[in-house]
């Protein structure tokens, strides 16, 4: 327990001693307390589902190992049509979403139509359920008849793309908002004109600033790309969809529930992660 | 404290003095009615003022005379609403110029240092360099280098900002603001916001500004650097210079009973 390096024959008081001994008997206690309430809760749980009438079915029905175990190679295929998904919209909302942000938070008049066209944008797509502007851009735009087949897959990546720009835009945006004026005073006053200040000095902080909640809108958009199963592509959702309807047992839904999950958990645990750090930082007063 | 490699001998370390251009022998800076209205108080109300080359000017006054607005106003940071402002004989408050390149001349330290905290001390300083004035990466750190060297910084280059003490900070963002070697330094109360111990450091590297040829405007508090490093003071008083003239003029023959009455609360 020694602390920056300074040498002393301390050794600890008796009443120290007694409130560590006092600490340690707590914790214990809460720890026993903690699992009893588990086992009871389990207990519960598993006494309710037994007693029901229909849990054999349902057991049957939705948790079938061997089903599950079968089903897994055709889903995992599926999850891989969805990071394809992600891996293209997550590039398209960083910069689309950037664009409207920055367009928002400008005061040039010249711009006045591209703001009020970016508010309008962001005022629909967000106030509208994505699966139906999956719909709309799915079925809409091959109506249009503009030529060859349009794949499925990438009306879904640019639908994913336009739903979560509107989101991050917005983030983005308090985030800009966030920074002191006198960031931007000191910057002009260097000469930096309006998009070197943005690049250079406000979007790094304000970017920064909502790291947080970027990621959060992150874990939620890798798991709303399982929505472009309904306009037909076959990723992980359709895959297990198609399971279901051949072998009639829905387990395979099970399984892409629980490989949805498990991808996404490394992210949710980063974004905890991240989250803690910034404010424990913040807590300790630091100004970065 | 004093700055190290800061002796008063070492005359003009800080540069070349740049020659007035536009108009030789001319005003630096020539302030002609300036209007400053916000909302329904008005700040400014016709403020005449010249300042040559090489010449320091204090602008002293009770918080809220306009100190800070005038010299906002100087680097555009605000609009004024009457009144002209020439920068070399350019006037700077047409609105037809160049906000960008008039602001590029000026260089300004702000009270709350205003360095950016998520780029190194180095990045601070040849940042305007690099990216105004298409400087190439090594000439423009080699010259923040430099600058940070003189300051007694140069170890903590890539360091952040908020690793530096606030009298580091401070003179760090007065190399980041004649990094560029501008024409006219403007500095708004820069050690209002320091510990009394780190004042000294600050205005010692002022002195070395002002004996390099720099010519600058500055709002202060401190009147005994005031009286010492300036050629002239400009009291201002509700919004107007009150009264100006040379340190001894106006701190032992005030002519303004108003001017008395302010230097006699900075007594003690």
């Amino acid at each position: 327990m020694s602390e920056g390096g300074i040498e002393d024959d301390w050794t600890p008081s008796p009443i120290e001693l007694e409130r560590r001994a006092f600490a340690r008997r707590a914790s214990v206690k809460s720890i026993l307390i903690a699992a009893a309430s588990v086992v009871v809760f389990a207990g519960v749980i598993a006494v309710i589902l037994a007693s029901s009438t229909g849990w054999v079915k349902v057991r049957e029905a939705f948790f079938d190992p061997q089903v599950f175990i079968h089903s897994l190679p055709a889903v995992g295929k599926g999850l891989l049509q969805n990071l394809k998904i992600l891996a293209f919209s997550v590039v398209g909302v960083a910069f689309l979403g950037t664009l409207i942000a920055v367009i928002r938070t400008s005061r040039s008049p010249v711009l006045f139509p591209l703001r009020f066209l970016a508010a309008v944008y962001v005022d629909i797509v967000r106030g509208m359920p994505a699966i139906l502007l999956l719909y709309l851009i799915g079925l809409g735009i091959p109506g249009l008849r503009l030529g060859g087949r349009i794949d499925p897959v990438l009306l879904g990546t640019i639908a994913i793309t336009i739903c979560y720009s509107a989101y991050v835009a917005e983030v983005l945006r308090s985030g800009i908002n966030s920074i002191h004026p006198s960031q931007r005073a000191g910057a002009r006053a260097l000469g930096l004109s309006h998009m070197q200040t943005m690049r250079i000095v406000i979007l790094p902080q304000a970017i920064r600033n909502v790291i947080p909640a970027l990621m959060n809108d992150f874990v939620s958009m890798q798991k709303d790309v399982g929505l472009v199963s309904i306009i037909g592509v076959v990723d992980a959702v359709r895959a297990a969809q198609i399971e279901v309807a051949r072998i009639w047992n829905f387990t395979p839904y099970v399984a892409a529930g629980v490989v949805f999950i498990l991808f996404a958990l490394p992210f949710v645990r980063l974004a905890d992660w991240y989250t803690k750090k910034v404010r424990t930082r913040e807590q300790r007063g630091g100004t970065v | 404290m004093s700055v190290p490699s800061l002796e008063p001998a070492a005359e003009s370390q800080f540069g070349p003095v740049r020659s007035s251009e536009g108009n030789p022998g001319g005003p630096v800076l020539s302030l002609r009615g300036i209007r400053k209205v916000f909302g329904n108080h008005v700040v400014l109300s016709g403020v005449d003022l010249d300042v040559q080359e090489h010449e320091v000017v204090a602008l002293i006054g009770a918080s809220g005379s306009g100190k800070s607005t005038l010299l906002r106003c100087i680097n555009l940071l605000e609009r004024i609403d009457d009144g002209q402002i020439f920068l070399k004989g350019e006037d700077t408050s047409d609105p037809r110029v160049d906000l960008d390149k008039t602001r590029a001349r000026i260089g300004v330290v702000f009270q709350s240092y205003n360095l950016f905290p998520h780029l190194t001390v180095l990045r601070n300083v040849d940042l305007a360099l690099r990216e105004v004035h298409k400087m190439p990466k090594d000439q423009a750190e080699a010259r923040a280098m430099d600058l940070l060297d003189r300051i007694g910084v140069a170890d903590k280059a890539g360091m952040y900002p908020d690793r530096l003490s606030g009298g580091q900070q401070q003179r760090v963002a007065i190399v980041r603001a004649i990094a560029t070697d501008p024409e006219l330094l403007l500095l708004d109360e820069i050690t209002s916001a320091l510990d009394p111990n780190l004042v000294g450091e600050v205005l010692d590297l002022v002195r070395a500004l002002k004996s390099g040829g720099s010519t600058i405007v500055m709002a202060t508090h401190e009147m005994d650097f005031a009286r010492s490093v300036a050629d002239t003071i400009v009291f201002l008083n509700q919004g107007r210079i009150e009264e100006s003239g040379s340190p001894q003029q106006i701190f032992e023959h005030p002519s303004s009973p108003a001017t008395a009455a302010f230097l006699e609360r900075f007594r003690r």
